[in-house]
């Protein structure tokens, strides 16, 4: 049973790149999400709001299969990546998750240096031929992460020696660095000061030209400000799903409207 | 009322007195408790040193040995007449003594193992055949203790093991330089002996070595492979919650049960050369084992879960996962467990004696196959024996031993402080 409500306005949505459709999710014996079913269109920005627990970080996790890793955590359903099943037998998870990269709540740089932390990616798909080449590859990811001037005079620097934002944009250069085509963040600004989240939002706007991105956030303020397309998540079901101006300025369900402008959550 | 400047009820004053009385009481047992610990330790200590430091210094007496050809044939090295050699040398320097148990007095002033150093001097340069040489020979046991004061002078003859004549010699031969105290090196270098003045624990330190050594390199990998299997890749279901729960009792088995394991597994099933070290590095093996896996697991598993979702997330197979970023980072923490848990092999005597690695070896073990005995073992042998002069080295080989062990755990907390990695 799906209780989406898709408006009209989604008929003009750009190709999508990701299609979800019937999404359960179990965790043991307690299920997540029930039957979600989802588009997230290409080179766009689609943000991911709800109450906490109500299973939108389980929902991004499942589009690069990171849920995997989590003992006794069941999906069922489909999620296609350019028309092709992510959950299918012969689809390699290392693959996947080259093509859709991930960025974490809490900045999780490795405890290496700066620049291995954004070749690690590249070395271990074989990205670059020569040394150069890698170096050039870490050097376009850490610009386009907006960090390279920050940081151009200390690559040997442990990462972890890193501020909080810093730390978060060399995830994001890291993310980037494989060249995904999808790049899911799950809270990325939750940890940081809003000057470093206004940088890391800036870089959200900049990013989508190239990349497809889902973002889940509990900032309203940050769903509408980066966000083209807003997913409002309660209790494991997907409620409403729409343009983000729609969404925040006309929503159809009560529940979203109770939830954007505070009356729970 | 007022209590520390602040304005409280009758009640609430009361109850903050009682929580402050409680709070020094539980101080106070604390100290008193750390107190009481380091008073052992330095008692402990204090006790060994005071009775081994005389052990790592010896009693030499010098002679002037002729080393005649007739005694000691160049073509019959090994039959050459050394003990003579020796005997005559001291019925020269002191001509008066005639009397046969005045002389056998004389010679006990001697160690009875002196002629083996004369032996090896003259089979590594036979030019010495036919000249006289001065040479420093060990002195006896009696002598030694005598000497260095672990035995009084000042008490009467018949409580003495060295009666006034031979003290008078004794006197004699200091005042024309022919005594001396040096430092002990063959107690480092030589194997155990029936005379204390001579044993030495070098035997037992490369007994040591090559257990220890045979422990290492079986238990390192497999400990550590089996720690990683069972942490990063094994299902958890009932089949690893058993051998999880087995490995966990298995650290807690008397190592005296390793000893009888090892002894049917080993020797009688496998028929490996009883009392060697390759049996003994096996059995301890055994028992470092789950040492190994434990402190391997609870390293790997204090790796943050942020630090796989970040390598995953970038494409890494599990495998990558672990090599390139869960494995370099719970590496300090493996290396602790390890050296601690060789720490404790070095010191475990009991399955040892099981294996039968507690006989008396004189031969210094060249390689894992040959007989040997360790050095908790050895501490062990001496302790048995009835000579009173095996007291110091006992304590002298327990310095050795502990001076390791602080070595070994002194390492481990370096590692730790030294690569900790701080995310």
């Amino acid at each position: 049973m799906t209780m989406t409500t898709e408006t009209a306005a989604l008929q003009n949505m750009p190709p999508s790149k990701l299609e979800i459709t019937e999404l359960d999710v179990h965790y043991g014996a307690t299920q997540a999400l029930f039957g979600v079913d989802m588009r997230v269109a290409e080179n766009s920005v689609s943000a991911l709001i709800g109450p906490s627990g109500c299973g939108k970080s389980t929902f991004l996790r499942c589009l690069n299969r990171m849920n995997d890793i989590i003992e006794g955590c069941l999906v069922d359903g489909n999620v296609l990546l350019d028309g092709e099943d992510i959950y299918a037998g012969e689809l390699d998870v290392v693959q996947l998750r080259a093509r859709v990269g991930m960025v974490f709540q809490k900045p999780n740089p490795f405890p290496k240096s700066i620049y291995d932390n954004v070749a690690y990616g590249p070395r271990i798909h074989g990205l670059a031929e020569s040394a150069g080449e890698l170096d050039e590859i870490v050097e376009s990811s850490l610009r386009r992460a907006g960090l390279f001037d920050e940081v151009s005079g200390r690559l040997k620097d442990s990462g972890t020696s890193l501020s909080g934002g810093q730390q978060q944009r060399l995830c994001i250069a890291r993310a980037i660095a494989i060249s995904p085509e999808v790049i899911l963040m799950d809270e990325p600004c939750s940890a940081l000061d809003p000057i470093a989240t206004a940088k890391v939002e800036e870089l959200i706007d900049e990013l989508k030209e190239d990349f497809t991105i889902a973002i889940v956030t509990h900032n309203m303020q940050q769903a509408a400000r980066v966000s083209q397309y807003t997913a409002f998540f309660h209790l494991g079901n997907l409620v409403e799903f729409g343009e983000t101006e729609q969404i925040f300025t006309n929503p159809e369900e009560k529940r979203t409207q109770d939830y954007i402008t505070g009356r729970f959550g | 009322m007022r209590v520390a400047g602040w304005q409280v009820s009758e009640t609430s004053a009361r109850r903050l007195k009682k929580r402050y009385r409680r709070e020094r009481r539980l101080k106070a047992f604390g100290i008193l408790a750390i107190l009481i610990a380091l008073g052992v330790l330095a008692l402990l200590l204090g006790s060994v040193i005071e009775r081994g430091h005389p052990a790592f210094v010896k009693t030499e007496i010098a002679f002037n040995l002729d080393i005649s050809a007739e005694l000691i044939k160049p073509d019959k090295l090994s039959k050459g007449k050394y003990g003579k050699v020796i005997r005559n040398a001291l019925f020269n320097t002191f001509p008066k003594v005639k009397k046969r148990s005045e002389r056998r007095e004389l010679l006990a002033l001697v160690s009875k193992g002196a002629h083996f150093q004369l032996r090896r001097m003259v089979r590594d340069d036979p030019r010495l055949i036919g000249t006289v040489q001065r040479v420093w020979l060990p002195a006896s046991s009696d002598v030694d203790m005598l000497v260095k004061g672990s035995m009084p002078r000042d008490v009467p003859e018949s409580e003495r093991r060295l009666n006034d004549r031979q003290i008078a010699w004794l006197d004699a031969l200091e005042k024309n330089g022919q005594l001396q105290t040096s430092f002990n090196s063959s107690f480092f270098t030589g194997s155990d002996s029936r005379e204390p003045e001579l044993a030495g624990i070098g035997g037992a330190l490369a007994g040591s070595f090559w257990t220890l050594l045979i422990t290492l390199i079986l238990a390192f990998p497999l400990g550590v492979a089996a720690a990683i299997y069972l942490q990063e890749f094994a299902p958890k279901n009932r089949i690893t919650d058993f051998i999880e729960v087995n490995i966990n009792n298995l650290a807690a088995v008397p190592s005296i049960v390793f000893g009888l394991l090892g002894l049917v597994i080993f020797i009688q099933l496998f028929e490996l050369p009883r009392s060697t070290a390759i049996v003994g590095g096996l059995t301890l093996m055994l028992m470092t084992l789950p040492t190994i896996i434990i402190s391997t697991r609870a390293a790997l598993s204090a790796v943050p879960p942020s630090i796989r979702e970040a390598a995953y997330g970038v494409g890494a197979s599990s495998v990558q996962v672990v090599s390139h970023h869960v494995l370099p980072l719970a590496l300090p923490g493996i290396m602790t467990g390890t050296i601690i848990g060789m720490a404790r092999a070095l010191g475990e005597t009991a399955p040892l004696l099981m294996i039968g690695m507690v006989a008396f070896i004189v031969d210094i073990p060249a390689a894992p196959f040959d007989s040997a005995t360790a050095l908790p073992v050895q501490i062990f042998l001496w302790a048995d024996s009835p000579e009173r002069g095996f007291v110091e080295k006992m304590s002298a080989a327990i310095i050795v031993l502990l001076a390791f062990l602080i070595l070994m755990n002194a390492l481990a907390v370096y590692l730790r402080r030294r690569f900790e990695t701080r995310w």
